[in-house]
């Protein structure tokens, strides 16, 4: 137990053996990541591995029920807390499918955020006026018009402008653990660079993130310290950067059927 | 019938001038007219009790805490009635070119028998309390705008009730061909009186108007009113109703397609508290073919409130290639708030594309969610979600500045009322 606690201290994501299960269907069984401070981990793995639903899971969604396991972030157990204490611990999930609100703008709900996550930390609220620079410093940065931030939230935006909207949160939340769920989906490569260059301002001593993805492609971009793969519910395998485009040219095939091998490690 | 009503009928009688003609005929329907109960199917949902009491003397001198809004930035020229007297100096207006604004007692003869054979004509005759309007005033603003042109500055009709008030207010408008104009209607007051306010709209072939009728009387205030529509060829209106509700509220809306090719655009939100009542029965007649019609209306009623929407489409025989869609959502915040909402589409052509719902709302658990997961808290995202339910409308308001200076208002109102 000592053992382990001093582990986990070091690390900002510590995940271990979670088994996670939607609508009665195990979609976990059994992953562990460990995940240490200015680190870049990679999660890829074929359709219906559960890499979404690991960051469902951390980030508290309603539906997705732990089985076992523990997951830390920054030595705190989140998976008692609320979806919002969570993100006030310092979780931020990018969503595959940012969620459209019409009728709340996009300021408006930055703001909330922000106020929610300061106050939380014990820190004074920022004023609407200065709020309004930093958002638009952050609009600015992720290459997105200012008009969008008066636009009700993701509301009638193109994929590519939603995920530099959820780029553009992080950079206000300035979280501590980044999940990046499929944020290259559907974006060309102007898109892409864009998202990238976001990610990476943001990369510290610090602060971590877990890309997950399916091509190689935005590992260009972001360079990941590890790249894992994810299949029926654990990790089967680890590397570094190179697995990924071992992946690329090989597919995931050539992992499955030995699935007792590898996770143990 | 109620005491009230006989009296203002009989004193009604005794008026004879240029509009006799029409007071006569409204007065000979209202004695056929059985008075409104529970049991009639339009006033189901809504009593009238607040009528049947009234009792207060009008005033000698209008008083009121009520004045007129000040709405930042919004170009406009104020139309404005006290008590239901028209107190504006049209002389001391300049209208731009192309704009007519006259009373209807200060015309010649020949321009006050044109006003006679529009009055009532686009307000349908079912309405009692339209009837009565017709019976009760004493004068008629006309607004004309020639074809081919475009109104710049708005015209805001304002109709401010102070405390006993029994006012009756009637505006006639008329946008020639091609013509554009805004109108926007404000009606205030929240000390106990009572008005009936109709405002008939004639729009003619490729004209559009764009329209806003802010029924914000609150408490005692009686208010029985309606806005009317008729559209020539490829007309277009747009309008925008907003109600806030006292302990009687009563809009009525008719939108008539006269032309082909027109369309016609309401989206009607109302925010209820307390005890207060908003009633809004909207009909749209689609008499030819080739109309489109786009209706949204979203409540929320927290409290004891009780709002009540009828939104019946009627689509005739002739008018095939109709576009119809009525879509109202609903959003109650507690467990004795009450709304009553009946659809309705009456569809006699073959050939339409025609939809309706009505839903009670639920909170979107996607968006909640996340909200919750950028760190918002799950009660103030609830309440950001349900403001928002009637913010997406104020959004889609075409004139931004009212946009910005309802916003604040609606955003105030909901923060007080409290989820039961």
């Amino acid at each position: 137990m000592s053992n382990t606690n001093t582990k986990d201290t070091s690390s900002l994501l510590t995940i271990k053996d979670l088994h996670a299960s939607v609508e009665e269907k195990n979609i976990l069984k059994g992953l562990n990541l460990d995940v240490k401070p200015g680190e870049v981990h990679a999660i890829m793995g074929p359709n219906g591995a559960g890499k979404s639903t690991m960051g469902y899971v951390l980030s508290g969604r309603e539906g997705y029920s732990v089985e076992q396991g523990s997951a830390l972030l920054n030595g705190v157990d989140i998976l008692e807390l609320e979806a919002e204490e969570r993100a006030r611990a310092g979780l931020f999930l990018a969503f595959q499918y940012p969620v459209e609100i019409p009728g709340v703008s996009n300021l408006e709900f930055l703001k909330a955020a922000v106020d929610a996550q300061r106050e939380a930390r014990g820190e004074e609220a920022v004023s609407s006026a200065d709020f309004l620079k930093l958002a638009k410093a952050a609009c600015k940065q992720v290459d997105l018009p200012l008009a969008f931030l008066k636009r009700g939230v993701n509301e009638g935006f193109s994929g590519g402008e939603k995920k530099r909207n959820e780029i553009m949160q992080m950079l206000l939340l300035q979280p501590k653990v980044c999940i990046l769920d499929e944020t290259d989906s559907g974006l060309d490569i102007d898109a892409l660079q864009v998202v990238a260059e976001g990610v990476n301002s943001q990369r510290s001593s610090d602060r971590s993130f877990v890309v997950v993805t399916h091509y190689q492609r935005l590992l260009d971009y972001i360079k990941p310290d590890f790249v894992h793969v994810l299949a029926d519910g654990k990790i089967v395998k680890s590397g570094d950067a190179s697995l990924a485009l071992e992946l690329e040219a090989q597919g995931y095939a050539w992992l499955q059927p030995s699935d007792e091998e590898g996770q143990n490690a | 019938m109620s005491e009230w009503l006989n009296q203002a009928i009989t004193q009604a009688q005794g008026v004879s001038d240029w509009l006799s003609p029409k007071r006569d005929l409204a007065l000979s329907a209202l004695a056929d007219v059985r008075w409104p109960t529970r049991k009639t199917e339009a006033w189901k949902y809504t009593s009238l009790r607040p009528v049947e009491k009234f009792s207060k003397t009008a005033p000698a001198a209008f008083t009121s805490a009520a004045t007129l809004t000040q709405i930042e930035g919004f170009e406009c020229l104020d139309l404005t009635f006290e008590n239901g007297q028209f107190v504006t100096d049209l002389s001391g207006l300049t209208l731009p070119e192309g704009l007519s604004i006259q009373l209807a007692s200060q015309a010649d003869a020949a321009k006050q028998a044109d006003i006679l054979a529009k009055f009532s004509s686009i307000k349908p005759e079912r309405h009692v309390f339209g009837l009565l309007n017709d019976a009760l005033v004493q004068d008629v603003l006309v607004i004309e705008v020639a074809d081919n042109v475009s109104i710049t500055p708005a015209l805001r009709l304002t109709s401010i009730l102070g405390l006993a008030a029994q006012a009756h207010t009637r505006v006639l408008v008329v946008l020639g061909e091609h013509a554009k104009l805004t109108v926007s209607e404000h009606y205030q007051g929240n000390e106990e009186s009572l008005n009936t306010g109709f405002v008939e709209y004639e729009i003619g072939a490729d004209a559009r108007l764009e329209h806003y009728r802010f029924a914000l009387q609150t408490g005692k205030a009686v208010s029985l009113g309606g806005s009317h529509f008729q559209l020539a060829e490829r007309a277009d209106l747009n309008s925008t109703l907003v109600g806030f509700g006292s302990d009687l509220s009563r809009v009525d809306v008719d939108m008539v397609h006269a032309g082909e090719n027109a369309f016609a655009k309401m989206n009607a939100f109302y925010l209820l508290d307390g005890k207060e009542l908003f009633d809004l029965h909207a009909t749209v007649e689609h008499a030819v073919p080739h109309g489109t019609t786009e209706e949204n209306i979203r409540i929320i009623a927290a409290d004891q409130a009780k709002a009540v929407f009828n939104g019946r489409i009627h689509i005739h025989r002739d008018a095939q290639k109709t576009l119809a869609e009525l879509n109202n959502r609903n959003l109650l915040m507690s467990n004795k708030a009450e709304i009553n909402t009946k659809p309705e589409l009456e569809i006699y052509a073959d050939d339409v594309r025609c939809a309706h719902g009505a839903t009670v709302a639920e909170i979107d658990k996607k968006a909640l969610y996340y909200m919750q997961s950028r760190g918002v808290s799950r009660a103030k995202a609830q309440v950001m979600l349900n403001f928002g339910f009637i913010n997406e409308l104020i959004d889609q308001m075409p004139n931004q500045v009212l946009a910005e200076w309802l916003r604040p208002q609606m955003r105030e109102k909901f923060s007080q009322m409290e989820v039961k």
